[in-house]
């Protein structure tokens, strides 16, 4: 065979039809990127820039001419004369009940400000599946066994509501928030962290992020880099101060401000956005789009913002200190 | 990348199975802490795949039928040996059903209670389980998806510590006395002809069913055995593909697909490791022709499977079996010693073809039969489907360019190549050549495997078990298992044909024929397949994670006190599974109880 000429191959392109219009992309591009370059929206929720696809969701699923079924676009590659429709009759349809399954069987108040907008254009409307099903007893769900469920009677809709794990001092998992969208297990595994501390046990409904055994995140190989916390799109994740503080209804986005600063902790340079309120800092994220960290940090740049408190090094004080100048300002 | 255990110990028993188990020498296991330097890892799609990654299934298995359940001592040692991150090896354990992590006595009755079961005795036999009427010793009992024994109900499943695990059958179920786990062994017990139509001259793909000694290869080699392998050989590979294609065999584990377009496409890889997989994993409930052939015919799949690993230049094949199939398994196992022995299989075979096979026993998840959620199994991660493209074919097995085929679908190689592709073209119709089987159980006389050649009718394949029993007559039949649908006796004259079933909008699946007479209750039937799926989706995708649940519900509801709309809200939850699910277990979940509204059974 040929050696293959490399300089064509990168600059290979293909022509797909998205909605009508024409569009040459590169090829092995997917058809998210190619909507993307046409400016069409398409609505994700388990695809991220940084993480291999697990495409999963299901909700950014377009109609391709002579395929029987939709396909996903974060994970479909576009080839040369197809055929594509965004938002067509079961285009529409399938978004729309991807997003009733998950709004009856999830909590998705916290859920990142695009998937209120989604359930209005797409007409979802999870209320009609009734009343979701009393919250499960803390680790229960957790011990359920794979084949085997109580039987149902329909009064309520199923959902994965269950108490808070609230295990540490440093972040919380709110599982009654999880859409599974495998997130925070890739960038703890493959594609960031290299921990493999989580991962989904168990099967079906009862599919679950979990520890080896359930134990408690410090019990187990979690290094605490909080890299889960800054992919998960529905506040599952969420830093024990900010839980704090909306548990005593003391969040308050309005006062807080973000400063960008560079870790001062090692020579690596990742970027971190310090968000602060009542000049505590509530919590730390990294931007994704930052060549160094694409979003990631470790430790010390993630939870260590006590050294940049100076208040210690007792955690917990941190979160005490915080809610603590959160209630002096607002006296609810 | 450093991967941190926890300080659980395992027993010395633990150990030496574990040892056993993937073939590691204990010594090598005890760092409490693997690193870069004394790990290799290699990257296949989204995953990465530690080296060993791929013994963690049967590490697992045989952990949990040695000691009867998978401690935290027990799954560290495995984890620390295989070099697997704890968290994923407990999701992957936590994954099937017949794994247990929590103490479990020594025996574990799975018992069935799926479609066929629950009308023949079942329902009745876990109540007496349940009342503690009975209680066999140290045991403990959980119901079970359909077991593949439906022509032999109530069946039951026997997981035994240190022993070997056993299936019980019929009357013997209820009085629990334990058949043997090898109907051949010298109990003195005569067996019956394990199929209805056996003796008669046109059966070609059972007509070693119950004549040879599926224990002896030299029965088997007297019986016109390995005769094809020979012809193959000097046909060549190429050849080989031709007659296949010739043939315009199909597969048939339910997709229908020709096989000589996967054949050809490995056939004609650039890459030169690939692999070949036999699906074995027979759990659409109502099917159990496999079985059948695997239990008694077992030469025949590893000569089929050689066969086949030579067209397409493997060397390594793999079969998959599920766990419930415990004899199928031990004559399996049998068959490939002797083949091996006898120089007719493994590397340095007399026949010149390198070709080996692995058995893998799934542990209790419909989801691994299908294609890609199998492979996932084989390579140890959880058994969740891939996303399609890339193809098998292209990429299967460990990323390698990969044939995966149901048994059946193999087993009619031999004659392809003895007697040529035309030849066997000739037979049924032009679209569906050859034999087929079909598996015949609930209301009917003779419940059993039946031989015909494509084209034979709906009603004639009813007539050949018997018809319905006295004073029963028929109100509808379920055609391919639970993803299959049901259909009125007004379909009776169809020709069971790919062709005639397509344009019927109906789908022959597995082969599945289940009759089902007047008194039949079918919001029972229905409910139990609902949970089935629901039991069964490995969860992984939004529409079939949750839509399972949502059709249990309105079901539910259905069969108590609709809400307006229930059934337009079935339709709804259909139309977005088959549209945006991952895999087939989501397209066809719905596809019985749609049936089911549609014709008024409900
Ligand atoms: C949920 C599900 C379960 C399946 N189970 C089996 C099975 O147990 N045995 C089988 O041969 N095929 C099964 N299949 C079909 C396989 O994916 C695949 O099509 C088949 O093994 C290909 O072999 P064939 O072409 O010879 O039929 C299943 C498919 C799905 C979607
Ligand atoms: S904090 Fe880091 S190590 Fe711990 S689970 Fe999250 S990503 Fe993994
Ligand atoms: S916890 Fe968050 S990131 Fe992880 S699967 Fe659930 S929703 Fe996704
Ligand atoms: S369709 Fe169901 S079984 Fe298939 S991948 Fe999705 S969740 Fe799993
Ligand atoms: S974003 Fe494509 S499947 Fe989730
Ligand atoms: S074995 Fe019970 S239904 Fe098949």
């Amino acid at each position: 065979m040929d050696q293959p000429d490399t300089a064509k191959v990168a600059t290979e392109m293909v022509q797909v039809t998205i909605d009508g219009a024409s569009v040459a992309v590169q090829k092995g591009a997917t058809l998210l990127e190619a909507c993307q370059q046409m400016g069409t929206e398409i609505p994700t929720l388990c695809y991220l820039e940084t993480l291999t696809p697990v495409n999963v969701c299901r909700v950014c699923v377009v109609e391709v001419e002579r395929n029987r079924t939709l396909v996903p676009a974060c994970s479909r590659m576009a080839e040369d004369g197809m055929v594509v429709s965004t938002d067509s009759e079961r285009v529409r349809h399938s978004r729309k009940m991807v997003l009733e399954f998950l709004g009856s069987s999830v909590d998705l108040s916290l859920a990142e400000d695009e998937v209120g907008d989604w359930m209005e254009r797409y007409g979802a409307d999870p209320a009609r599946y009734g009343p979701v099903s009393a919250p499960a007893a803390a680790g229960e769900r957790d011990a359920r066994k794979p084949g085997h469920h109580h039987h149902v009677n329909g009064e309520t809709a199923e959902g994965v509501h269950q108490p808070t794990k609230v295990d540490n001092t440093l972040y919380i998992r709110d599982y009654s928030r999880c859409i599974l969208c495998y997130k925070c297990v890739e960038a703890c595994g493959i594609d960031a962290q290299g921990t493999y501390a989580i991962a989904v046990a168990g099967r079906g409904f009862d599919a679950r992020i979990s520890t080896e055994m359930d134990l408690p995140l410090g019990d187990g190989a979690c290094v605490f880099c909080g890299n889960c916390i800054g992919v998960c799109p529905t506040g599952a994740l969420m830093f024990r101060s900010e839980w704090e503080l909306r548990r005593a209804d003391l969040w308050d986005p309005q006062a807080q401000s973000v400063t960008r600063t560079v870790c001062s902790y090692c020579g690596v340079g990742c970027n971190l956005e310090l968000h602060t309120q009542d000049n505590r800092i509530v919590k730390v994220t990294s931007p994704q789009d930052h060549e160094v960290t694409s979003g990631h940090l470790c430790i010390k740049g993630r939870f260590g913002y006590d050294y940049v408190q100076n208040l210690g090094d007792v955690e917990q004080n941190s979160i005490d200190e915080v809610l603590q100048a959160a209630r002096r300002r607002s006296p609810k | 990348m450093d991967l941190r255990f926890t300080d659980a110990q395992p027993t010395a028993e633990e150990r030496r199975v574990v040892e056993r188990a993937t073939g590691i020498p204990d010594s090598e296991s005890h760092d409490r802490v693997r690193t870069d330097s004394n790990l290799r890892i290699f990257r296949t799609g989204r995953r990465s795949v530690v080296n060993r990654r791929h013994l963690l299934l049967p590490a697992l298995e045989t952990v949990q039928s040695e000691i009867g359940w998978v401690s935290e001592g027990a799954l560290m040692h495995i984890c620390r040996v295989l070099s697997v991150p704890p968290a994923e090896a407990w999701g992957v354990a936590t994954f099937y059903s017949l794994i247990s992590v929590d103490p479990s006595p020594p025996q574990v009755w799975h018992i069935c209670d799926d479609i066929v079961c629950r009308r023949q005795g079942a329902l009745d036999l876990i109540d007496r389980f349940e009342s503690g009427e009975l209680q066999p010793p140290d045991s403990r009992w959980a119901p079970s998806p359909c077991l593949g024994q439906c022509d032999r109900t109530p069946a039951a499943y026997i997981q035994r510590a240190g022993k070997d695990d056993m299936v019980v059958v019929g009357p013997d179920t209820a009085r629990l006395n334990g058949l043997s786990p090898d109907r051949h062994s010298p109990n003195g017990r005569p067996q019956p002809p394990p199929i209805p139509q056996f003796g008669q001259p046109h059966l070609r793909l059972l007509r070693r069913v119950g004549a040879v000694d599926p224990g002896s290869i030299d029965s088997y080699l007297a019986a016109g055995g390995y005769q094809a392998l020979e012809a193959a050989v000097r046909m060549g590979r190429a050849r080989v593909v031709a007659e296949v294609k010739a043939s315009g065999l199909r597969g048939r584990g339910g997709a229908a697909f020709p096989a000589w377009i996967k054949w050809e496409t490995v056939a004609n890889s650039p890459e030169p490791v690939r692999y070949l997989i036999c699906n074995a994993d027979e759990s659409e409930p109502g099917t159990f022709k496999d079985r059948v052939l695997m239990e008694d015919d077992p030469f025949s799949v590893v000569e089929a499977m050689t066969i086949t690993g030579f067209a397409i230049g493997a060397r390594r094949g793999y079969l998959y079996i599920r766990g419930e199939y415990p004899l199928a398994t031990k004559r399996l196992s049998r068959a490939l010693q002797e083949a091996r022995r006898q120089g007719l299989l493994g590397e340095d075979a007399d026949t010149g073809v390198d070709f080996d096979i692995e058995i893998r026993r799934g542990q209790g998840a419909y989801i691994c039969g299908e294609e890609t959620a199998l492979m996932n199994s084989i390579e140890g991660l959880r058994g969740e489907p891939r996303n399609k493209p890339p193809f098998p074919t292209v990429s299967g097995l460990f990323g390698k360019p990969t044939v995966i085929n149901n048994v059946e679908t193999l087993c009619n190689v031999l004659d392809i190549v003895t007697e040529g592709g035309d030849a066997f073209a000739q037979l049924g119709t032009a679209q569906s050549t050859g034999p087929k089987l079909f598996c015949l159980s609930g209301a009917v006389k003779r419940p059993g495997v039946y031989e015909v050649e494509f084209g034979a009718t709906l009603g004639e394949l009813i007539d050949l078990a018997g018809g319905l029993p006295d004073g029963l007559h028929l109100r509808a039949v379920l055609l391919g298992g639970a993803a299959g649908s049901f259909v009125l006796p007004d379909l009776l004259s169809m020709p069971l044909t790919f062709e005639a079933a397509s344009e019927a909008g109906v789908s022959l699946g597995s082969g599945v024929i289940m009759p089902f007479d007047q008194h039949t209750d079918f919001g029972d039937i229905l409910t139990r397949i609902a949970e089935f799926f629901r039991d069964e989706t490995c969860g992984q995708c939004v529409p079939c994670r949750v839509g399972t649940v949502r059709l249990e519900e309105a079901l539910a509801r259905l069969r108590r006190q609709p809400r307006p709309g229930d059934k337009d809200l079935i339709a709804e939850i259909d139309l977005a599974m088959r549209d945006a699910s991952i895999c087939g277990l989501g397209h066809t979940a719905a596809i019985a109880l749609r049936s089911a509204l549609d014709l008024g059974l409900l």
